[in-house]
């Protein structure tokens, strides 16, 4: 068993998930740097450019930009391709909205979880996460387990099957 | 942070004004702690940005709540959607494309929406007072609210705007309160040459480079020493909430808020001054060019959309001249202009130009121009931000002037003026 730490967060958009983290220490806009058909970031000027998101805990300082970040990501959360989780460092009213109407509207939202500046940078792309509903998150160093796991966000049917139609794996 | 409601918010929480106000009444009292707010206000007003046609959740949320009865409780106006739906068949925008935008734009009307379809709500017969407090989305439109007006929003996007319209009510936080409204930044503007702020781009060039500078403070320009026009103040509030996240800024002695530099910092001091030079505002017009040659095939005025005295203006620069055959011209407005347009007798005078005049929509929501156009010319410092992401163009900014001479021969013509080092 390797290194495993725990991290407790303000569970924003509380919700339990997992997934491998996908970290980076650039705020992220939805519009226009995410693109909800693919799952994949698409900000050029982002350090995660051309990285797929879908099923991984994003964890960045902030949304950033335009508010329609938002609907982007409820865009995402009906199409199947959002995040598992969304780790930020700053509380991004954007960023909640969006995983707010994905439970309102479809009831499957990524969690959205806030954790201090220093927890944050302690997580790096690769690290298993575990969040559950109180905002406490396991990590799960990348060294200590090798198989990188497959894991499931979403709890309706229709999403599932859309999931299941969505076979991104072989995207990058 | 505990959420207090009074009765009739707690009603509508609780179903009795039925389940769109229900919904709404949630989402948005889920949100309002992540504003910082512990109560709800009443709005006045409210400004819808969801007709934007973006995916099958967009308009599946709001044909729900059209469908659940969903009644807006206050005037409310919408932004631009996604396509002229007088004009749309002069595009190849494809059945099914153009009955989605239709059928999103329509859930909002039935809900009681105003059809404005317009960036620029500010200049239609919807404007608010000096005071008001309103739920608006559109970035512009919110900066030019705040700013100009001295009305009060917060940055309202995809979907809390409906549902501020359909309960009447917002997070009693932010901008719809006194203090975060005043400014914790200056930006002095030092050795400007005089001539330069009679000149309409400059005031996009001082935006873009205001954004750059202040992110989401609130900040006060001062050393402007002439008096603005609307269609300035528009087209600087636009650039400033393209390169930044500006929700608010003042201008000392020119907008409603800052009578006085002191008064607008609330007789504090600021938590930083930063200097605004030539120099800066010389890089802040060349970061919004991003194409060095002569070729132009797209020329566009009107993000926001072009005010009747800006199109009036346009059609004095256009008439009696024609388009080179090598570029397509863009006029974008509301539907309102167009009909004044139409019947002032201008439209014809656009349209002999070669221009397109459209309405309710804009070239950076609507699929409205050729795929293989490579460089858009525009005096919209907004249009000029968002065309080479949106639409894989590289931008020249310029004069209204320049580009009118630029569509007539066919390439930019673009002098430095006082603008050169």
């Amino acid at each position: 068993m390797g290194s495993v730490a725990v991290v407790q967060g303000q569970p924003v958009v509380a919700g339990a998930a997992q997934g491998e983290a996908l970290a980076a220490d650039a705020p992220l806009s939805f519009w226009g740097g995410f693109d909800p058909e693919t799952g994949i970031i698409i900000d050029r000027r982002h350090p995660l450019s051309g990285h797929l998101a879908t099923r991984r805990v994003l964890v960045v300082p902030s949304g950033r930009g335009s508010c329609s970040g938002s609907g982007v990501l409820l865009e995402a959360i009906h199409n199947g391709t959002a995040p598992a989780a969304i780790i930020t460092s700053r509380l991004d009213p954007v960023i909640g909205l969006g995983c707010v109407l994905g439970d309102e509207l479809y009831d499957c939202h990524p969690p959205m979880v806030v954790i201090s500046e220093r927890d944050r940078q302690s997580i790096e792309t690769g690290d298993l996460m575990e969040v559950n509903e109180q905002g406490l998150i396991t990590v799960t160093k990348a060294l200590s387990y090798g198989q990188r796991d497959r894991t499931v966000l979403c709890v309706s049917t229709q999403q599932r099957d859309a999931q299941e139609c969505r076979e991104r794996e072989g995207v990058l | 942070m505990n959420l207090a409601l009074d009765s009739s918010e707690q009603g509508m929480l609780d179903g009795t004004h039925g389940p769109a106000i229900r919904l709404a009444m949630r989402i948005l009292t889920r949100m309002a702690p992540m504003y910082g707010a512990s109560s709800l206000l009443p709005i006045t007003r409210a400004h819808i940005d969801g007709v934007i046609l973006t995916g099958a959740a967009g308009l599946d949320f709001a044909e729900r709540l059209a469908d659940l009865g969903g009644q807006v409780a206050v005037p409310t106006t919408l932004n631009v959607m996604s396509m002229d739906r007088e004009r749309w068949r002069d595009w190849n925008l494809g059945v099914t494309y153009a009955e989605r935008a239709h059928r999103l734009g329509q859930a909002y009307v039935r809900m009681g929406a105003q059809p404005t379809f317009t960036c620029a709500p500010y200049q239609t017969e919807n404007t608010p007072c000096f005071g008001e407090q309103i739920a608006w989305s559109e970035s512009n439109a919110v900066a030019f609210a705040n700013s100009i007006i001295g009305a009060r929003t917060n940055r309202y996007g995809d979907y809390l705007d409906i549902c501020c319209a359909l309960t009447g009510r917002a997070p009693a936080a932010g901008l719809h309160l006194d203090e975060p409204r005043l400014a914790t930044t200056v930006v002095e503007l030092e050795s400007i040459p005089p001539e330069l702020p009679l000149r309409d781009d400059f005031y996009p060039v001082l935006g873009y480079l205001l954004g750059s500078i202040v992110a989401n403070e609130v900040s006060v320009v001062a050393g402007l020493e002439c008096r603005p026009t609307e269609d300035q103040l528009k087209a600087m509030a636009a650039a400033a909430a393209s390169s930044g996240e500006v929700a608010m800024f003042h201008i000392a002695g020119i907008t409603p808020e800052a009578t006085t530099l002191a008064d607008s910092l609330g007789n504090r001091q600021p938590q930083r001054t930063v200097v605004v030079s030539m120099a800066d505002l010389r890089r802040s017009r060349e970061a919004l060019t991003t194409s060095s040659g002569s070729r132009v095939d797209v020329i566009a005025f009107g993000s926001p959309h072009c005010s009747f005295a800006e199109c009036r203006a346009l059609a004095r620069l256009m008439s009696g001249c024609r388009a080179s055959e090598s570029v397509e011209v863009f006029v974008t407005t509301s539907r309102a202009v167009r009909d004044l347009l139409a019947r002032s007798g201008e439209l014809e005078t656009l349209e002999a130009f070669g221009a397109r005049v459209t309405a309710d929509t804009c070239i950076v929501v609507a699929p409205l121009v050729k795929p293989n156009a490579r460089v858009l010319m525009t005096n919209s410092a907004k249009y000029a931000h968002y065309g080479p992401g949106l639409l894989g163009v590289d931008s020249v900014f310029a004069t209204t002037e320049e580009c009118v001479a630029s569509a007539i021969a066919g390439r930019v013509m673009r002098v430095e003026g006082p603008w050169a080092a």
